[in-house]
């Protein structure tokens, strides 16, 4: 490891840290309908959305109907990108003529897109048209970041509410969000993305005669518009096959600083809103605090083993500088294993480095990331309330050693809150592990593996995490392009989506219609360097002892594998 | 749940007309606009004819040409097909593949001893433009010999074009093979004998 590698690491945390405060300051205005610097813009956008949708802004939902809202909002969208995929062929803007696309993997496709979990089971290049990249990717990518953050918002609102019964608007969350925080970031970041190269436009395909007589086609598209989004979003899915590292999504080693910002920049500035919006901005801090140190560990490991490399391939002949392997040579080392942690740590799930050739126990800070439940910055939206159930299981537990009721922001922590935290948290690891476990027996779909020996558990265990997790990234090898794959998988991201949302809405609905108790002598504060250190011991633990077991099947055993040499 | 149905179905709508429809649309016209060149992709026209894209690589191979990274992008630097080789550290075909890549690259470099990491191992996209300025220089004497140019020439021309760190310490130094290797074709004109016709 070098300084100029922590560097990267460095900047990105401290350019983070300095976006939270206006970033999150901002947020919270647009998130409580207040007047900001953008309204004279696009408030007249906002209410005609509002207008022409026959929807009232004004009216509060309690937490079922705001639920109910947010399902059949992802429901509707999933089935007009299911039948976009399916007739593409008969649309506009395909100039590569590219055809319908298969049931299952558009079944697949349009779940993983309505869960902000984009995980591919195809090449964008060869077999998504201009349009379907358009309206249903980019589309999709806005849709689901919206959604997520409008979640969030809405269980800090059960959280600081007092005695309510409703919990928001999730049609005006959403608006709101998309018009005011996503959309500007976009044309402000998209614009730089091509200055850097990310090409932008409706052409045809290019066809090249190489300089030495190799004739190449470069596939062309609006790229930087979907890319820009696919970052600052947590998406994750890429316009091509490479994701960033395709040079035309991310051809810049500054292109890349700026995706692995856009990527933490939300996450990040959510603990802010959540502080101010809990009247409180230590209850914010803290949570970024422990979610650096969290990004801290992860990074110091992945780039340790990437930078010591795989003896084997020395033995070979190739010279000893860290694991090159699925890496560019513009990002190398450091910085490709800075960007594999964070998206992993976020929901995100862009790749600038296959994660199926790090080394084993680098590979296995991604996996564990996910496992974790992506709540280090996280998911956009997701990475708050996925923190914030981490945050009740620890007040809880705090609670359990004193031998008092728990409580957080004022808010007594009973049997219904814990049984709702309880739930967000263990559902995604059964489902991870039941999913995994599945593939693992069936022998049609353990053909799909491109990796033999432990390496190839880490496959499987990894695509039902990425699925689960709503992350997308993959041990990409694997070709999850099956009838079974990308059905058990499609099902798998819905639970990890919808099986976590709904537990944590019922749990801001209940505590939204709380009293507000004095803090006490015997309250245990949530803002301090030992609450930190308790809440991130408890989030490295909780997912530690879940999947352990399965983690030392695959790369805890193919790490020892690999130092005796042995190959499969 | 009607009345929700529709304002669901409403609102779809008309977002995806805002955000996936106007806003990729406006970018389209913003970027075309502003950065021409980038926006479409780079292009490097010579003659007329347009010979690749600056940032995308493209198959060469040594030693009249600096190589780039192997590369699994379909059958090599395939723009439809951009692809790493996924495969894992303990890979018998991962040892196999830079068994035969590490033979054919020292035979046709005439150098012993370890390559370098990069020309070894296939990059992410398969489109890797660049090499390691360490890779360009051990490359370098084969090229040289085989146009006919002084060692020292060559090597020259790779500090000219090596790139550094962005600010210092964003990403790694490197060399563009693509680029290198026009100038290289530059170099060699310039030098050819004049007879030639």
């Amino acid at each position: 490891m070098t300084m100029i590698g922590w560097a990267s690491f460095i900047a990105v945390l401290a350019v983070v840290a300095a976006c939270a405060k206006p970033l999150g300051s901002y947020m919270t205005s647009v998130m409580n309908g207040e007047r900001h610097v953008l309204t004279p813009v696009l408030g007249r956008l906002e209410a005609l959305v509002y207008r022409l949708s026959a929807i009232d802004p004004a009216e509060e939902m309690p937490w079922r109907q705001y639920t109910a809202a947010l399902l059949v909002f992802s429901a509707t969208g999933a089935v007009a990108m299911y039948a976009q995929l399916r007739l593409q062929q008969k649309l506009p803007l395909n100039p590569a003529g590219l055809g319908p696309v298969d049931p299952a993997l558009a079944f697949n496709t349009a779940v993983s897109f309505l869960t902000n979990t984009n995980w591919q089971a195809y090449s964008g290049e060869s077999t998504m048209s201009y349009l379907t990249q358009m309206t249903c990717m980019t589309y999709h990518n806005f849709a689901s970041a919206a959604a997520g953050i409008a979640v969030a918002a809405a269980v800090v609102r059960g959280l600081v509410r007092v005695q309510a019964k409703t919990i928001g608007n999730f049609w005006a969350d959403l608006v709101r969000v998309s018009l005011y925080v996503l959309l500007p970031l976009c044309v402000v970041g998209g614009l730089f993305l091509v200055s850097q190269g990310a090409i932008q436009n409706l052409k045809p395909y290019e066809k090249v005669e190489g300089v030495q007589g190799f004739s190449q086609t470069l596939p062309m598209g609006p790229v930087a518009s979907q890319e820009i989004i696919k970052q600052l979003g947590t998406n994750g899915g890429g316009y091509f096959n490479a994701n960033s590292g395709h040079p035309f999504e991310n051809p810049t080693p500054l292109s890349n600083f700026v995706s692995m910002f856009a990527i933490f920049l939300i996450g990040g500035a959510m603990t802010y809103q959540f502080g101010r919006m809990a009247g409180d901005q230590g209850q914010g801090w803290a949570l970024f605090a422990c979610m650096s140190l969290l990004f801290l560990g992860g990074f110091a490991a992945l780039y340790h083993f990437e930078q010591v490399g795989n003896p084997i391939l020395a033995a070979h002949g190739v010279a000893a500088a860290g694991n090159m392997e699925g890496k560019e040579t513009r990002f190398g080392i450091a910085t490709s294993s800075l960007f594999a942690t964070i998206t992993t740590d976020a929901s995100c799930g862009a790749v600038n480095a296959w994660h199926d050739s790090l080394t084993p126990l680098g590979g296995l800070v991604p996996l564990f990331n996910i496992m974790l439940g992506e709540v280090i910055f996280g998911g956009v939206g997701s990475g708050l309330y996925g923190m914030l159930l981490f945050v009740v299981m620890t007040v809880f537990l705090a609670g359990l050693m004193v031998g008092r009721t728990p409580e957080y922001l004022g808010k007594k922590i009973e049997a219904r809150d814990m049984k709702y935290a309880t739930l967000g948290i263990l559902i995604p690891s059964f489902a991870i592990l039941a999913g995994a476990a599945w593939a693992a027996v069936r022998p049609s779909a353990l053909q799909s593996l491109a990796n033999a020996g432990p390496h190839g558990l880490s496959e499987i265990l990894y695509a039902y995490s990425s699925a689960v997790g709503n992350n997308g990234s993959a041990f990409a090898g694997l070709n999850a392009d099956t009838w079974f794959f990308n059905n058990t998988l499609g099902w798998a991201m819905l639970v990890g989506r919808f099986f976590v949302m709904v537990p944590v809405l019922a749990l801001a609905g209940n505590l939204a219609g709380k009293k507000r108790a004095a803090p006490s002598p015997g309250t245990f504060p949530t803002d301090t360097p030992l609450f930190v250190g308790l809440l991130s011991s408890v989030i490295l633990v909780v997912g530690g002892l879940t999947h352990f077991p399965a983690l030392s099947l695959g790369p805890i055993i193919e790490h020892f594998v690999m130092l005796a040499g042995k190959l499969y | 749940m009607k009345k929700l149905l529709l304002q669901a179905i409403l609102l779809n709508a008309w977002l995806i007309v805002i955000l996936g429809l106007a806003y990729p649309l406006a970018m389209t016209g913003m970027a075309q606009a502003l950065f021409p060149k980038q926006a479409n992709g780079s292009l490097i026209v010579e003659n007329g004819k347009v010979v690749g894209s600056e940032l995308v690589g493209q198959a060469f191979t040594g030693p009249r040409y600096f190589q780039g990274r192997p590369s699994a992008a379909g059958a090599g630097y395939d723009g439809l097909h951009s692809n790493g080789s996924n495969l894992g550290p303990t890979s018998k075909a991962l040892m196999d593949r830079v068994d035969k890549d590490v033979a054919a690259l020292r035979k046709t470099f005439a150098q012993k001893g370890p390559v370098p990491a990069d020309l070894a191992t296939a990059s992410e996209s398969g489109l890797d433009p660049d090499i390691s300025v360490a890779a360009a220089l051990w490359e370098a004497p084969a090229v040289a010999r085989a146009r006919n140019l002084p060692a020292a020439r060559v090597a020259r021309l790779i500090r000219r074009h090596a790139r550094p760190r962005t600010w210092g310490f964003l990403g790694e130094p490197r060399v563009n093979v693509l680029e290198v290797n026009l100038a290289l074709d530059g170099l060699s004109l310039k030098n050819a004998p004049k007879a030639v016709k």
